[in-house]
Parts: structure tokens; sequence; C-alpha cells
């Protein structure tokens, strides 16, 4: 009777694990089903340098440099701000926060890196935005800076969080081996501290990375849209996400222009994989580094 | 033998944790170039004691003393005093080897380019001479800038005894250094205990009442945060005043 109970559960968690995986095929499947088509219209090379992205018109053109560029930028703008303040704060909460800031802090990070991201959009949209354009006489405030900005502030609390992990893992007899030597307590960050946790750090970072570069809802709001090459982080843009979600709803079912959304998809899919694959590698490195095992 | 010179003193030690007393009264002086072993069951306070002879207890947070602790006559917390040089001269080898995650050459420099120390030259031999004080250069020499992970428990242990000499300290604390060690390495940790005893005073707890019969001078015994006996190893070993004493050393307690 025990026995057969535990076969069951043995089945069902199967199951579970294995649902995961199927879900991940079957959304690459889908990706490459759908995506592909557009490539009987465009060659590869002409979709992914194309400069120009004009899917409704006649003859429709495919480039998706813009939307691949005005990815890049705001997700490089992003790391500008999410970086520095990001790790930051992680190293702030972890060394210098006293216990009982840190019992409020803490949680609090988590909050802000659980709030949905249309509530940062709208942020930037209301806040940001008009400041800039005032500030700076911009045309619109609704730019690639904004994007940044915003995208920036979204995930620092991610970055925050992941880094302070990293730094709690930091063993307290590496911090007591440095302070038995005569080291002060910054000497032991820098030298002790920080490099014992420093791939776990960079994990956190490619992770703010690949959370800002995914994002949709944010810059659909505030990047403006202009789907044309970036000269200037002042400029209106619109990154892979926003076309996606912007233009799926208009483009006919079946229609090249249906199919090259995917294949943007499939884009980005392609470039969060890589990070991902990236920060486990960091991280695994790191474990292995500070003999915690594989 | 009688010509023993006082290196450290505590005076009257009350610690707590919070509110918490983990030492009553605890007056002792430690012998220079002696080795004093701190024995006693777990939870008696004895690493809260070594700790706070290098002021290490301060990193735990909301904690409080009275009393004072004398470095030859110097009062370690007075408040013209640097935490920081405390440590240097007073260096401490923990429970678990703790090697940084770098190689072996950077663990036993650290100490020297933390207290600003940028002469190569001098780097290298520093790191060599402590190396071999640690007894440790003869199993490391062709291999010294490995990662220092890769080395074995006991190897571990001494390389943190040679991070520690590097710095040139005077006294040597080393809380439970053996615990983690198998028998050969824990042999191996007492001689150099025993060599060491010559160019440093030295405390050392340990659970291993034949470790400390065998690499001690005198035995302080602490129990629920009190010092019950101290004198000399022999003395405490073979007629201690103490009845608990007795029970603890027999084997015959809790
Ligand atoms: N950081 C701390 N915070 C609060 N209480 C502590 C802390 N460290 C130790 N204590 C308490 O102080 C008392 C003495 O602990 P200590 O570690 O000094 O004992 P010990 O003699 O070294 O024991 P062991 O032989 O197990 O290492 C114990 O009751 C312990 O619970
Ligand atoms: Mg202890």
């Amino acid at each position: 009777m025990a026995k057969l109970k535990e076969k069951a559960y043995r089945w069902i968690f199967t199951v579970l694990a294995f649902s995961s995986l199927i879900f991940l095929v079957g959304i690459i499947i889908v990706l490459f089903k759908e995506g592909l088509p557009v490539f009987k219209e465009v060659k590869p090379a002409d979709f992914i340098f194309g400069k120009a992205w004009y899917p409704t018109f006649d003859p429709p053109e495919f480039g998706i440099l813009p939307l691949i560029l005005a990815s890049f930028w705001v997700t490089v703008g992003a790391m500008f701000v999410c970086v520095p303040l990001g790790v930051g704060s992680a190293l702030y909460l972890n060394e210098l926060a006293g216990h009982r800031q840190r019992a409020v802090l803490k949680p609090l990070v988590e909050i802000l890196a659980s709030i949905p991201s249309v509530v940062y959009g709208f942020f930037g949209m209301m806040m940001i935005a008009p400041f800039l354009q005032n500030l700076l006489h911009l045309p619109t405030g609704l730019c690639a800076f904004t994007a940044s900005l915003t995208l920036g502030i979204m995930a620092t609390p991610t970055v925050c969080s992941i880094a302070e992990d990293a730094l709690s893992y930091v063993p307290k007899s590496f911090r007591e081996a440095s302070f038995a030597v005569g080291a002060n307590r910054w000497q032991t960050l820098v030298n002790v501290v920080i490099p014992a946790a420093g791939s776990g750090i960079s994990t956190a970072i490619i992770l703010g990375m690949s959370r800002a570069i995914g994002e949709t809802m944010t810059v659909l709001m505030v990047a403006g849209g202009a789907a044309v090459i970036p000269h200037s982080f002042f400029e209106p843009v619109r990154p892979m996400t926003s076309a996606i979600a912007a233009e799926m709803g208009e483009a006919p079912m079946g229609s090249a222009h249906y199919h090259s959304l995917f294949a943007i998809a499939l884009v980005l899919f392609l470039i969060t994989f890589v990070f991902n694959i990236v920060a486990e590698l960091i991280s695994r490195r790191f474990r292995i580094k500070l003999g915690l095992g594989g | 033998m009688d010509r023993r010179i006082v290196k450290i003193e505590a005076r009257d030690i009350n610690f707590f944790y919070g509110s918490r007393q983990a030492l009553s009264s605890v007056s002792i002086e430690i012998y220079k170039n002696q080795v004093t072993a701190i024995i006693g069951p777990s939870g008696c306070g004895k690493s809260t004691f070594i700790r706070l002879l290098n002021r290490m207890n301060e990193l735990v947070p909301n904690t409080s003393l009275k009393g004072a602790i004398l470095l030859e006559e110097e009062d370690i917390f007075d408040p013209s005093v640097d935490p920081v040089e405390i440590r240097r001269r007073i260096g401490m080898v923990f429970q678990k080897p703790n090697p940084f995650p770098k190689s072996i050459f950077e663990n036993v420099s650290y100490g020297l380019k933390i207290n600003g120390i940028t002469d190569g030259n001098f780097i290298e031999k520093k790191v060599g001479e402590s190396l071999k004080k640690a007894a440790l250069w003869d199993e490391v020499k062709d291999r010294i800038h490995e990662n220092a992970l890769k080395l074995s428990g006991g190897q571990q242990q001494r390389l943190c005894i040679a991070r520690c000499l590097a710095v040139e300290p005077e006294v040597l604390l080393f809380d439970e250094p053996c615990a983690s060690l198998d028998p050969i390495s824990t042999s191996k940790i007492e001689e150099l205990i025993l060599e060491l005893k010559k160019y440093y005073t030295i405390v050392i707890v340990t659970h291993n009442m034949q470790q400390a019969a065998r690499v001690s001078d005198y035995t302080a015994f602490f129990l629920l945060g009190e010092l019950i006996e101290f004198g000399k190893t022999q003395d405490i070993f073979t007629a201690p005043k103490d009845k608990r004493t007795e029970d603890y050393i027999t084997g015959r307690f809790g």
C-alpha cells in the first residue's frame, strides 16, 4: 500500500517536472513553425540586418535591425542605471545596514521586484517622460532615454536582491579570516567578499539584463515606438518586444507580417536563452569556487 | 621556570550576547611563550573568551563587555586602541580551515598586502618563510600558485596558520584547530604548536583532553561561563583542586 503511494508520488512529480520541459519545447516549436515562413519573403540576413521595418507597406519591408538596436540601446542604458543602483544597494544591505534595517529593507526590495511592469510603465510615462521633456526641451519625453531609465529602475530590485543573496552566501569564515589578519571592513569587502561573490553578482547583472531586454509593457508605454534606427538616446525607439505586442493585433493571421513577428520573438528568445545559459555557467563556477559543490 | 612573563591579562571579564551572559568574572593570565589550553564542555564560553582576546567578538552585533583585557599592560579595549592593530598582533586560527578561494601564495600574502606592503621581493620571502614555519613549504613549494581549496583539510589548516604568521603576530589563538582533521593531520598541527611556542604565545581551545595534556603548559577549565580552575597543565591533570575539574577530565561529566 505504502509502496503504491510512493509510486504514485513519483509519477506525479515526474510528470510535473517534465511538463515544464514540454512547455518549453512547445514554445520553441511554435516559434519556429510560425516564424520560419517569413523567410519565404525575406532572406534571413536581410531580416536581421535590414534597416527598414515597414511590414504594412506595399511591398513590405522586414528589416528588424532598428528593433534590435532599439532593444540593445534601451537595455544597455538600463544597465547603466540598475547595475550601480542594484549592486550598490546590495552592498549597503549586506555590509552596512544593521539587522533591523535589513529585516525591513530586504522584503521591501523583494516587493519592489514583484511590482507589475505596467506600474513602472505608468511611472515612466507620467513622471519621468514629462520631466525629461521639460528639462531638456525634447519634442517628446517618450524616448530611448526614458525607457532606459524606467527599465533600469524596474530591474534594480531584481539585481539588488540576487546580488545580496550572492553576498550573503559568502561564508562568514572568509570575513573572519580577513579580519583576523588585521584587515578593516573596507579591505575585507574589496579583497575578499566582492571577489568571492563576484560571479554571483555577475549572474545578478545578467538576469537583470535579460529582464530588461525581455520587458514588454514598460517599453511599449515609454519608448515612443518609432521603428527607425536610433541616432540619439533622446529619440523614440521601438524595441523588439514592443513591436511584437503592438503589431500582433493588427497583423492578419498567416500573413508575412504575422510570421515576421514570430521570427522576432524567435530572435529574442535565442538572445535571452544565451543570457540565461551564461548566467547559469557563471553561477556554477561560483559555487564550485566557494566549495559549495557543482 | 618561574620567571614567567604575563603577555595577556584578563581582569574580571563579564560578557553578554544581548541579555544573555556568556562569561562571568573571568580573570586569567596568559604567559609569554607558553601554550595555554582552554577546556570545558560545549557552550561554556571557550570560543567567546578567546574571541575577546583579539576583539573578534565586536563583529557580533548587540554584545556588551565589562572588565579589561591587557596586552602587555595596555588595555585592548581602550578607545584609543585600533582593533585592526590588535588583530594583527594577535592572530587567530579557526575550527574549520578557512583559506580564501585564492592561490596558496595569495592566501599567505594577503595580510601583508592589506597592511600596505608592496615590495614584491619582501612579500615573496615572507610567504616562503611563513610556509616553512607552518611546516607546509615542502608540500606546496611546487604549486604555490594553485588554488588553496585543492589542499587537504590538514594542509589548509597549516596554510591558515601560515597566513597568520606572515603578519608577524605576537600571540596565536587556536579555536579547536584540529576539530575537523584526521589523526595524522592533528598530530602534525600539534607538533607545529610545540615548535611555534618558541616564538609565540599560544592559546588553544580544545575538546580533546589528551591534546591539552600533550601540547599545553597551562590549562584553564571553564564551566558555564566561569573559569573554574587554572594552573599548570600537569597539576590540573594529576591533582585538580576542584571537584568539577576532576569530573570533567576523568570524563565523569554530563
Ligand atoms: N553570536 C552569538 N549570539 C548569541 N549567543 C551566542 C553567540 N555565540 C555564542 N553564544 C552563546 O554563548 C555561550 C558560549 O558559547 P561559545 O561558543 O563561547 O561556547 P564554546 O565553549 O566555544 O562551545 P563549543 O565547545 O561548542 O565551541 C553559548 O551558550 C552560546 O549559545
Ligand atoms: Mg567554540
